[in-house]
């Protein structure tokens, strides 16, 4: 600072709680009491957390009451589960700021681990409550081992560890069915190999046993409430706050006469556990395991629920994990993806666009782009209009009006994906009213690829969009949607 | 000793390591310029393959080309070359530029997201299934059949020389540049300090593209080299050849050049001798393992020298 000038005095928050600030000096830790916020983000900053983690509690709780929908509750018991998948992802990468790319292998071999001793591949028929602290003592002694090489380097070493952990987890699981010896020995099928562990048995608590998804569904609701409970609690104590000294500068931390290793590495145990009790859930109600689903792509969706949340907010995890598997559940039927996307497409570009001249002028322009070229294509090149909408209702006989749905849009739908990609990333470079023009084409060529490409491809486009999440959310939003952004002083 | 068995496994672990070592090559540069992981790198080497197989396919396929093999290798390679680099120049203005000055995380996580996003777009532009270049085919097989013969009977194809002696020509020229020329310099420069090199007139934007650049023309090169040798190319290819090189690249020392061939040498021959003497599914453990033992052992790799931090 430059002493001279007198700088303003900072308005104090009236409700700002004296809690310590963890790694920031003291004028990044004022900074949130000079952002104006309305009332009610106050008022709404005022509820303390468990209130709303009670809340959402029970609104899940009453979730099965309201639907006798077995599909309903196995995407609630999905989401429950990956919302305790990103919670223990939340600890490593969030509170520790340790990127676990290995993470996924955790719950793999928590998934393995209760299939080996809960079904009739060895004959062993363990009650769940022995299970449970087996495997998760076992996944946390994994995740120590695998930190402990790294435990000295930086951080991008501890990535490529843990990734190429995964893989070999992965690879381990898939050829397990003849381990052998340096080839000496016959080969031992361990792990099932490309055919997985079949007719895992259900969950059995001493006796009691769960045998319908709605079972699960409570089974999964308890184990998160407890694991969420858990975590808040470690998250404020002494533990949590090293943790975040740690992840907001390592060498400070160390300073402070804080073990830096011990912590990082109870971070990695802690989640490697967490990861290896969703894993028995997992397990169980799918009733037979495949390496298949301890992949690269498990692991990239739940980071994108952490991301997407904000890492190192326990709400942001659950909002991450909801928005993120409702959505990706939504999008496999091509109807409902349709008007997830237009309505989406609209409420963004309403929420963004500002001044209302430029919405207007985009919103018609679009529009009319759309029905001035289906007239032009539909007199010069009849096949391009002839197919269909994936939507029923007014919305897909509007589309069948505006959009074009040549019959086999294959090869100009693959062709028109590319240039969109391209458009896209021209239409960021650009500014002003250029960017405005150059949007209203760039629109209507994205519903074009929508409704005749990516609809049609739900399992491949679930996953682009979550890569394209990741890379936007970095580029325009790093701290998510709950997370605080940081401010850092040059 | 089975001496035919040990030079067959040499043989394919130099020319498996040279593929290795290209596509190290660019991941240690960029390493060594902006100390960020780019997992996009793999998938710039997958696009490499694939435009060389789309060339293979417009010159009427690998049973009947229309075209000199001479002439159509090396339309392939530079064709490879310029797409991969020009992949790499996107990548990096529009996913990784913003981050710069961002916590180091959130590059690595758009690097992921930019690495799924190729890899899945690829698969709906270009399909999931595995294609091949059938180079076994291209003009009654003379790529394969001709070569000479090393002691114990192993025949070396004209193809597999073709992988080692092109690797090995392309190392040379970015030995000379990174040497010799005023960018190789200020590229030694901004990967010593970056901000320094900026305060003595260096434009780092123009550093790191060219990077970018070279690296990813090198890892399209990889991907055609490795179609000729290793005939199949499909979508995920790029993750796990990725995976390996930036390990070739640690062991070897990161953001050291020599280093990086070496690490993607002893990646190849371990990985062949694997195969050939052990066990043909767990070579990724064996990788693995000289992984662990490298980091634990000699942390700054082979030829890397201990980074000596300054707080």
């Amino acid at each position: 600072m430059d002493g001279g000038r007198d700088i303003n005095p900072i308005p104090a928050r009236p409700d700002e709680e004296q809690i310590p600030k963890v790694g920031v000096d003291s004028w990044v830790a004022s900074h949130e009491g000079r952002v104006q916020r309305s009332r009610f983000l106050r008022e709404f900053d005022r509820v303390p957390r468990p209130a709303f983690y009670a809340g959402f509690a029970v609104l899940a709780a009453i979730l099965p009451a309201l639907t006798s929908d077995e599909y309903i509750i196995r995407v609630g018991f999905d989401t429950l589960l990956y919302m305790l998948l990103a919670l223990g992802l939340n600890i490593v990468v969030g509170y520790a700021g340790l990127l676990d790319l290995g993470y996924v292998a955790f719950y793999g071999f928590g998934a393995y681990g209760y299939a080996m001793l809960a079904s009739p591949k060895f004959g062993l028929h363990w009650d769940t409550l022995a299970v449970i602290p087996v495997v998760m003592i076992c996944s946390a002694l994994l995740g120590f081992l695998v930190a402990l090489p790294s435990r000295r380097l930086v951080g991008d070493y501890l990535a490529i560890v843990t990734l190429f952990f995964g893989q070999l987890f992965v690879t381990v699981y898939q050829n397990g069915n003849r381990i052998s010896f340096l080839g000496i020995t016959k080969g031992y099928d361990v792990t099932g190999g490309p055919n997985g562990i079949p007719n895992v048995d259900n969950w059995d608590l001493g006796g009691f046993k769960i045998g319908s998804v709605k079972g699960y569904y409570y089974a999964a609701l308890i184990v998160f409430v407890l694991a969420l409970a858990c975590i808040y609690l470690i998250d404020t104590s002494r533990t949590g706050r090293a943790w975040k000294s740690l992840r907001e500068d390592p060498l400070a931390a160390e300073m402070m006469g804080m073990p830096v290793n011990r912590l990082k590495l109870i971070a990695f145990a802690v989640g490697a556990a967490i990861a290896g009790l969703a894993g028995t859930l997992f397990a169980a109600l799918n009733t037979a395991v495949f390496s298949a689903d301890f992949d690269v792509p498990t692991l990239i969706i739940v980071y994108s629920m952490l991301i997407l949340g904000g890492a190192g907010s326990i709400g942001g995890v659950i909002l991450g994990a909801l928005v993120v598997n409702v959505s990706l559940e939504v999008l496999r039927t091509p109807g409902h993806a349709t008007w997830i996307f237009y309505v989406v497409l609209a409420a963004t570009l309403l929420a963004k666009l500002r001044p209302w001249r430029v919405l207007a002028v985009v919103g018609a322009g679009t529009i009319g782009l759309g029905y001035a070229f289906h007239a032009i294509m539909s007199s010069a090149w009849p096949r391009s209009t002839r197919g269909t909408s994936t939507v029923g209702g007014w919305l897909g006989n509007g589309l069948d009006g505006w959009n074009l749905h040549p019959t086999n849009p294959m090869m100009i739908g693959n062709i028109a994906f590319v240039i969109l990609v391209l458009a896209v990333l021209a239409l960021t470079t650009l500014r002003g009213w250029s960017r405005w023009l150059a949007m209203i084409p760039t629109l209507y060529l994205a519903a074009f690829v929508w409704d005749n490409r990516l609809v049609v491809e739900p399992s491949i486009t679930r996953l682009i969009l979550i890569g394209v999440i990741l890379i936007v959310l970095m580029n325009a939003r790093p701290q998510g949607l709950l997370g605080t952004s940081r401010v850092e002083i040059v | 000793m089975n001496w035919n068995l040990f030079v067959t496994e040499l043989v394919a672990g130099i020319t498996h390591g040279s593929v290795y070592a290209l596509i190290a090559l660019g991941y240690s540069m960029v390493y060594g310029i902006l100390k960020l992981l780019n997992f996009a790198h793999g998938d710039v080497y997958m696009v490499g393959a694939f435009i060389g197989y789309g060339l293979i396919t417009v010159f009427g396929g690998a049973e009947a080309l229309s075209i000199n093999i001479v002439l159509l290798l090396v339309l392939m390679f530079v064709c490879a070359m310029l797409g991969g680099g020009l992949l790499g120049v996107m990548i990096e203005r529009f996913a990784y530029r913003r981050l710069r000055a961002a916590p180091r995380i959130a590059p690595l996580i758009t690097a992921l997201g930019v690495s799924f996003f190729l890899e899945n777009a690829a698969q709906l532009v270009l399909g999931a299934q595995f294609q091949s270049y059938n180079s076994f085919g291209w003009k009654g097989g003379e790529l394969w059949t001709k070569g000479f013969t090393l002691p114990a009977q192993v025949h070396v194809g004209i193809a597999q020389v073709i992988v080692v002696v092109g690797a090995v020509v392309l190392m040379v020229f970015l030995t000379v540049f990174v040497q010799r020329t005023q960018t190789g310099k200020a590229m030694r420069a901004t990967s010593f300090d970056r901000e320094a090199a900026a305060m003595m007139g260096i434009d780092v934007d123009r550093v790191i593209v060219v990077t970018f650049f070279i690296g990813s023309a090198l890892a399209g090169a990889a991907g055609v080299f490795n179609g000729i040798a290793y005939q199949q190319v499909w979508p995920y290819m790029g993750f796990q050849a990725g995976l390996f090189a930036f390990i070739a690249a640690v062991i070897g020392g990161i953001g050291n050049l020599p280093g990086a061939v070496l690490g993607g040498l002893t990646i190849g021959l371990a990985e062949s001798f694997a195969i050939g003497y052990l066990s043909s599914t767990f070579q990724a453990a064996i990788v693995f393992a000289i992984l662990i033992v490298v980091l634990i052992v000699r942390p700054s790799g082979l030829l890397g020298r201990a980074a000596v931090q300054k707080v």
